[in-house]
């Protein structure tokens, strides 16, 4: 069985459908990469199969459950990293993991890990407001995977992080991190080599599907024209 | 447009332990939730300190405004009641707030968590600043507007002053995570809490009356702390049964 089954899938807001007509099959293991433009419907796809929108038609399987009737079997489940870090500003990096932790019943030792595997060990007990921006990806990065979830939803990843950054992040969400992923891209050639399937999206209609080694990078641009 | 491509040997897999840890218990996941919003309190003070400050100044307005030194009976009652109702709306529209710009409320439904636990983490945690609140505005009151020694209204106001904060507690809860979604939340809180928690403000009143008499204190009427006990039974259900709706896309 697949890890992620589209069929049709729609979604809206409002009057605007942000997908539409959007059918494709990822297997356990594999690494799908969306493309498209600001506003194609990239970040509403991973917030559909994360659970937290709901598709409005067609069918979504992943993991094995129907969405959304089947959406609490997969909480615990999910690693997102979305635009937003999903921490809170005032507690320190270390009291944002440990709560996490807490919520998915993850070990404290996962925390300490993981704070030293993104460099962050030293900065653990500063609040989270004062963060840089690429520290604060890292740590949502930790966030993201504190409850080794066995599909990661990843909304452009790799924004902010400088190349020392993306070396300490790649084992955690990298291609060889060994889970299921979805990650969104503007980038063609690095998303592609991430990547055994490729989705680009316009208008919210997928306008390119195909194994990601049998796309050229010059197809990707050409979403963004 | 469909396409499969051909499924690859299976990675491995390094730690599929969320599977396997199933759902946290709810009693944890309260305890989490509640540690992490009492702690996010103490950091950024913006309840507790604005509601107890409220309290103390709608005192000394009430003090100037009505031209007297001391109040009894049923107009002590009122003022009491509606000053706590007031300050209680700050806290109420601040509950959820961390939540939505900070990204808590994606997070805590990313979690294997009953969605219940974030209902009762967040009662609790308004309920606790309520009593805070109390601690300073009803001394407070004392001073500056009760006309009667406060000794002899003490014992008997804690029973309506715990049953009206459960109201209020159930009641605001439930309207700041409808709120806090909204746009306008600042406005919707106390727009829809306020007409709902009439009853409570009236019930508190009339079962506090009895104890600010200027003639001494006298035995409070029974029927209106069962109307305030009742209201909250009402209400925690209702907030019971719906808080999950409100977190749903």
């Amino acid at each position: 069985m697949a890890a992620i089954e589209l069929d049709g899938l729609a979604r809206h807001y409002g009057e605007r459908a942000a997908l539409r007509e959007l059918s494709l099959s990822l297997g356990h293991g594999q690494t799908l990469v969306v493309f498209g433009p600001n506003g194609a419907g990239k970040s509403t796809l991973l917030r559909v199969l994360a659970t937290l929108l709901r598709p409005h038609a067609g069918s979504v399987s992943v993991l094995g459950h129907r969405l959304p009737s089947e959406g609490w079997a997969l909480r615990g489940r999910i690693g997102f990293l979305g635009h937003e870090p999903l921490l809170y500003r005032q507690l320190t990096a270390r009291e944002n993991l440990r709560f996490h932790a807490r919520l998915h019943r993850a070990p404290f030792a996962r925390v300490e890990h993981l704070l030293a595997s993104v460099g962050l060990e030293r900065r653990g007990d500063e609040p989270v407001r004062t963060l840089s921006r690429g520290m604060l990806q890292r740590l949502a990065v930790c966030r993201a995977v504190l409850h080794e979830p066995e599909l990661l939803l990843l909304d452009e990843p790799f924004s902010h992080l400088d190349p020392a950054a993306l070396e300490l992040v790649d084992p955690l969400i990298g291609r060889f991190a060994g889970r299921t992923r979805v990650l969104t891209s503007h980038h063609p050639a690095d998303g592609l080599a991430e990547a055994d399937l490729a989705l680009g999206l316009r208008g919210g209609r997928p306008a390119l599907l195909a194994p990601a080694g049998a796309v050229d990078a010059a197809e990707v641009q050409s979403l963004y024209r | 447009m469909s396409v499969e491509i051909p499924t690859p040997a299976p990675a491995p897999h390094p730690a599929p332990h969320a599977r396997a840890r199933g759902q946290t218990p709810t009693a944890a996941a309260v305890a989490a939730l509640l540690r992490k919003e009492l702690r996010v309190e103490l950091r950024t003070l913006e309840s507790v300190p604005a509601m107890a400050l409220l309290s103390l100044t709608t005192f000394v307005l009430f003090h100037f405004g009505l031209n007297r030194s001391s109040l009894d009976g049923d107009l002590a009652a009122g003022v009491l009641w509606v000053t706590l109702l007031f300050a209680s709306m700050l806290g109420v529209n601040r509950l959820f707030v961390a939540d939505e710009e900070e990204g808590g409320f994606d997070a805590f439904l990313l979690a294997p968590v009953d969605r219940t636990a974030l209902l009762l983490a967040k009662a609790a945690a308004l309920l606790l600043y309520l009593l805070v609140v109390e601690l300073v505005a009803v001394p407070a009151f004392a001073l500056l507007l009760l006309g009667p020694p406060v000794g002899q209204a003490l014992p008997g106001l804690l029973a309506p002053l715990v049953l009206a904060d459960l109201g209020v507690t159930a009641v605001g809860t439930l309207v700041a995570a409808l709120a806090v979604r909204t746009r306008a939340r600042d406005l919707i809180g106390p727009l829809l809490a306020l007409p709902l928690l009439v009853p409570v403000v009236l019930a508190a009143a009339r079962a506090t009356t009895p104890l600010l008499l200027a003639s001494g204190a006298h035995a409070m009427p029974g029927r209106w702390l069962l109307t305030l006990a009742l209201y909250d039974l009402v209400f925690g259900l209702i907030a019971y049964a719906v808080f999950d709706f409100l977190l749903e896309d």
